[in-house]
């Protein structure tokens, strides 16, 4: 099942998802990236309804993208995090909603601050300082409680998400395979390897 | 005669029909001063015409089988194996050609690749109808965007035509799980199309009740550097164990490959003559556990 996480640190956020694309029992794709770059410093990673993340990921990287181009300054964390909750709060109360669920990390190049936001279906919106999705963040949310460092370095950071990870393929039945990693900082976005 | 000519000739004043009833006089408000011949389209853009009822989805929903009620009226035809994969020679797409509703086989001749054009193929599974329709249709605009662009749709952009236009239908009731594959620019592609919305670009690909036998035997056989003997044959004992253990497929298999220079159709091969024969047609060089089992004793004896 899908699951994602996501922490924030000292001056990054790390961003994780499982890579599986599932249909019913069958696993259709191991290797599909759930994590899209929606501006220089900006990740933001979905789950959902199979169908509605890729469109409304695709529909929210766009406008991100046009907002960039015609103000030549990207949408800081915060106000896009508020831009998208509004449209996901608007498409609930459409015909069909976009039943998707959403982790957005982003470093505030004017603040020099790392931000989290956790962001469902329903147009909840939350800064936090770490946070999952799916089934993993039953076993994710009270570790993180209890080891997560605000003020850690990336090392630290990612020992932490491993730890997370870990945890995970441990107790949950239907643990996923391979996670993707990324991190956003004051240089930008880069993916790593866990 | 003159009626119909009539309709569709642009006249140079606009007259509103008088066939059309009170309610949908309010047609005629968009061509209000133009001196264009509207034909057929008076009323607009065409629209798709749907159930009279609240929720079309929830009617089609109530009056179709699934897994809750086997039980009722309408029996949508599905029950498939198909598969299709990239290799270093090609794309193989192979599927069986059984169509059962219900419990009932309705047809073992059903050819589920659909041809869409001489570098493209579309694999059918779910509705029958529903992936013949909109894939003929994706047909036509992929032969539009030729003449448009004067160059070959890549299977990306074909796959994405699909996967949006079934997207905007989405909980509708449409039902299909195919697989686009051809040879574009980038060489060989396959990309998986259902009507969630989904779309996954992949290497290896099965989609129907079959899925899952099919995958037993094509991840274990699967290599990228397959020559093509290697790739036929293993799309075909694919389908094959797909047909052997699943009810809803079987009868015969389809095979085609895909080349630069576009698909071949490789054969359409009975799935018992299989079983018993092989492809060859040669006794006891068959795919069947007990001839496979049994050779293999032959060989210790001898």
């Amino acid at each position: 099942m899908e699951c994602s996480f996501a922490l924030t640190g000292k001056d990054y956020v790390i961003v994780a998802a499982d890579t599986t694309a599932a249909r019913s029992i069958v696993k259709m794709k191991i290797d599909e990236d759930k994590i899209k770059e929606l501006s220089p410093h900006l990740l933001m990673a979905y789950s959902g309804e199979p169908g509605d993340t890729v469109n409304f990921a695709e529909y929210i990287e766009r406008n991100i993208r046009l907002h960039h181009i015609r103000h030549l300054v990207p949408l800081s964390p915060s106000a896009s995090a508020a831009w998208i909750r509004r449209a996901l709060a608007q498409s609930l109360r459409s015909r069909n909603p976009y039943s998707v669920n959403l982790l957005l990390g982003g470093y505030d190049t004017a603040e020099d601050k790392p931000k989290l936001f956790w962001i469902d279906y329903l147009g909840t919106l939350s800064e936090v300082p770490f946070a999952a999705h799916g089934y993993g963040s039953y076993f994710a949310l009270s570790l993180f409680d209890r080891y997560h460092n605000p003020e850690g370095t990336v090392e630290e950071g990612l020992a932490t998400l491993k730890r997370c990870i870990d945890q995970v393929s441990k107790r949950l039945v239907v643990a996923p395979g391979k996670y993707k990693v990324k991190i956003v900082d004051k240089d930008g976005v880069r993916e790593v390897e866990i | 005669m003159n009626a119909i000519a009539s309709r569709f000739s642009s006249s140079s004043s606009f007259k509103p029909q008088s066939s059309l009833g009170e309610d949908e006089e309010y047609g005629s408000e968009y061509g209000w001063g133009s001196q264009a011949g509207f034909g057929n389209l008076t009323k607009g853009l065409p629209t798709f015409t749907m159930p009279q009822v609240q929720d079309p989805s929830a009617f089609l929903r109530l009056h179709t089988d699934d897994h809750a009620d086997p039980s009722c009226r309408i029996k949508i035809k599905h029950g498939t194996t198909t598969l299709a994969f990239r290799y270093q020679g090609g794309v193989i797409v192979c599927v069986d050609s059984r169509a059962t509703a219900g419990s009932y086989v309705a047809s073992g001749t059903v050819k589920k690749v659909i041809e869409i054009n001489p570098y493209l193929l579309g694999t059918m599974a779910g509705g029958a109808a529903d992936c013949q329709y909109w894939e003929t249709y994706l047909g036509m605009h992929c032969r539009l965007h030729e003449l448009r662009n004067r160059e070959r749709i890549s299977v990306a952009a074909a796959s994405k035509y699909l996967s949006n236009l079934v997207y905007s239908y989405k909980g509708m009731g449409l039902s299909m799980g195919t697989m686009i594959c051809g040879w574009d620019k980038t060489g060989p592609a396959v990309v998986y199309v259902d009507s969630d919305g989904t779309r996954l670009k992949g290497d290896l690909f099965s989609v129907g009740s079959g899925s899952t036998f099919a995958y037993g035997v094509l991840d274990q056989g699967y290599r990228w550097d397959l020559t093509d003997e290697e790739a036929l044959e293993l799309g075909r004992r694919s389908i094959y164990a797909a047909g052997h253990r699943d009810a809803f497929s079987g009868n015969t298999c389809n095979l085609y490959h895909v080349k630069e220079s576009g698909w071949d159709l490789i054969g359409n091969y009975d799935l018992s003559k299989l079983h018993y024969d092989g492809p060859q047609g040669i006794e006891g060089e068959g795919y069947g556990y007990e001839i496979r089992i049994g050779r293999a004793s032959e060989k210790v004896a001898a």
